[in-house]
């Protein structure tokens, strides 16, 4: 199936109650398979049609905060004009997924794949997850609700595909069993959830001397502290349903390298092709593969790069005016712990091809060149 | 559990006088009972009473239920002065 199949497998599989979506390409055929699901009486759920993707997020963040299962999807500048939204949803600690299918901001126009648009969501309170898979993307729903809504961290979780490589691409995705994912997610108990019988202000204002800062402490805590939860997590699930879901980062090769990168989402694949190329040749080099962006994997990243003499972070999104925003969170992580020289490159924005001979040639780079940032397959004008 | 913002006491429970520079005081003589200023009010900061020792146009109205200003929480907007009928209710400057 394809991604965006795989996806609303995940949510099919996840007993989601309520779907509230706009329209957008490269996500608008998750959202219309499970209008079709709901049509026909395979999934019973209520999906609200709504006419905006602010409007999405709103109704979702409504639906959860009474204490039922809701999902949307979105993408690129239907994603930002969820932003403010999204602030709202993790502000209020709820345990929403969404599926964000990642493609290029304009102008220029593009409905290619880039990840510009949930890198500008990261500072949201959302956890975020990239796939390389298809079976990624439907084990992540999965995986994603029932780390949301875990009692200690009550956040929301984005799970993200890139455009076309996975959601309008077919590969074979083992769809899981339902009544074993009917047992592990349970049903949704949310001890906060609206009661009319209780009545009380919702996310109402705080003065500079109530508990505003304290409340923003406590989802940063939250989300800080998540990491060894959502280790756990993955490995109950990859035994419960035989999956071979990574850790908060797969490491790829990386145990005698030399060189390595690190990459999210589907480009991945094409950089373990490279990298088994290159072995074949002698060279070690090795990926790190980030499947979770947030929390940010610094601990994985650290115990990962030791004993390297270089390290590429490429970057499959752009900051104007400063380096690529995975360059900076990872030299946060290693900064005072360990030293590795660094290079950034940006790759494959507006949906631009990421091949196996721009990968060596990052390879290469990373073993003689400078330390500016480079572009990779780029045309000089 | 997390820290969530969610609230059950009423904000009407809390003392906000100090954001006040002026403050409506209801002319009882006039005031007809009719409750406007007690919808317009966008804060709760008026309760309906009855109280037989207030003054009213004429011994018809004394037994209705008559607005009562809650000083502890009136900001002062003046938005009841303005939506008055009857020009029962004028702001007054608070004393320094």
């Amino acid at each position: 199936m394809t991604g965006n199949e795989a996806v609303a497998a995940g949510v099919k599989l996840s007993n989601v109650k309520v779907i509230a979506a706009y329209p957008i390409t490269p996500q608008t055929t998750i959202v219309e398979k499970l209008a079709e699901m709901v049509a026909n009486g395979e999934l019973n759920s209520k999906f609200i049609e709504v006419e905006s993707e602010h409007s999405a997020m709103s109704a979702v963040t409504a639906s959860e905060m009474t204490g039922v299962r809701s999902f949307t999807a979105s993408s690129s500048h239907g994603l930002l004009y969820m932003h403010e939204a999204l602030h709202w949803a993790a502000g209020m600690r709820l345990p929403l997924v969404m599926t964000v299918v990642n493609r290029a901001i304009g102008p220029p126009w593009s409905i290619w794949g880039e990840h510009t648009d949930s890198f500008n969501q990261k500072d949201t309170g959302w956890l975020q997850m990239y796939c390389e898979t298809n079976q990624e993307a439907m084990d992540s729903i999965l995986l994603g609700y029932k780390i949301a809504e875990n009692n200690k961290l009550l956040l929301p979780v984005m799970n993200m595909l890139d455009a076309f490589t996975l959601s309008h691409t077919s590969e074979p995705v083992e769809v899981r069993s339902h009544s074993t994912a009917a047992d592990y997610l349970g049903e949704l108990e949310l001890e906060s959830k609206m009661d009319f019988n209780n009545p009380a202000g919702y996310g109402s204002i705080v003065p500079p001397d109530g508990p505003f800062m304290e409340m923003k402490k406590d989802m940063r805590d939250s989300m800080y502290n998540a990491t060894n939860a959502i280790k756990k997590e993955i490995t109950t699930f990859n035994d419960l349903f035989n999956a071979e879901l990574p850790g908060l980062t797969e490491n790829f090769m990386m145990e005698d390298a030399d060189y390595a990168l690190i990459t999210l989402g589907a480009i991945s694949s094409t950089a373990k092709y490279t990298i088994r190329k290159l072995r074949e040749r002698g060279q070690k080099v090795g990926l790190i593969r980030l499947y979770f962006y947030r929390p940010f994997p610094g601990e994985e990243i650290v115990k990962a790069v030791k004993g390297l003499k270089g390290l590429g972070v490429v970057e499959r999104n752009l900051s104007f005016g400063q380096r690529g925003p995975t360059f900076e969170d990872v030299a946060t992580a290693l900064y005072g712990r360990v030293d590795v020289p660094m290079r950034n490159y940006v790759v494959g924005l507006g949906g631009r091809d990421v091949r196996v001979k721009d990968y060596e040639l990052m390879f290469e780079n990373l073993v003689e060149g400078n330390n500016e940032i480079e572009w990779v397959n780029v045309e000089a004008r | 559990m997390p820290f969530l913002p969610i609230t059950y006491a009423s904000t009407s429970t809390k003392i906000l006088s100090s954001w006040r520079t002026s403050k409506p005081v209801i002319d009882y003589t006039k005031c007809t009972r009719c409750a406007i200023c007690w919808k317009f009010c966008p804060d709760v900061a008026i309760d309906l009473v009855v109280d037989s020792r207030l003054k009213s146009p004429n011994e018809k109205f004394s037994s209705l239920e008559a607005p009562s200003i809650d000083y502890d929480h009136c900001k002062g907007c003046g938005i009841c002065e303005t939506e008055c009928p009857f020009g029962a209710i004028e702001m007054v400057r608070e004393e320094e």
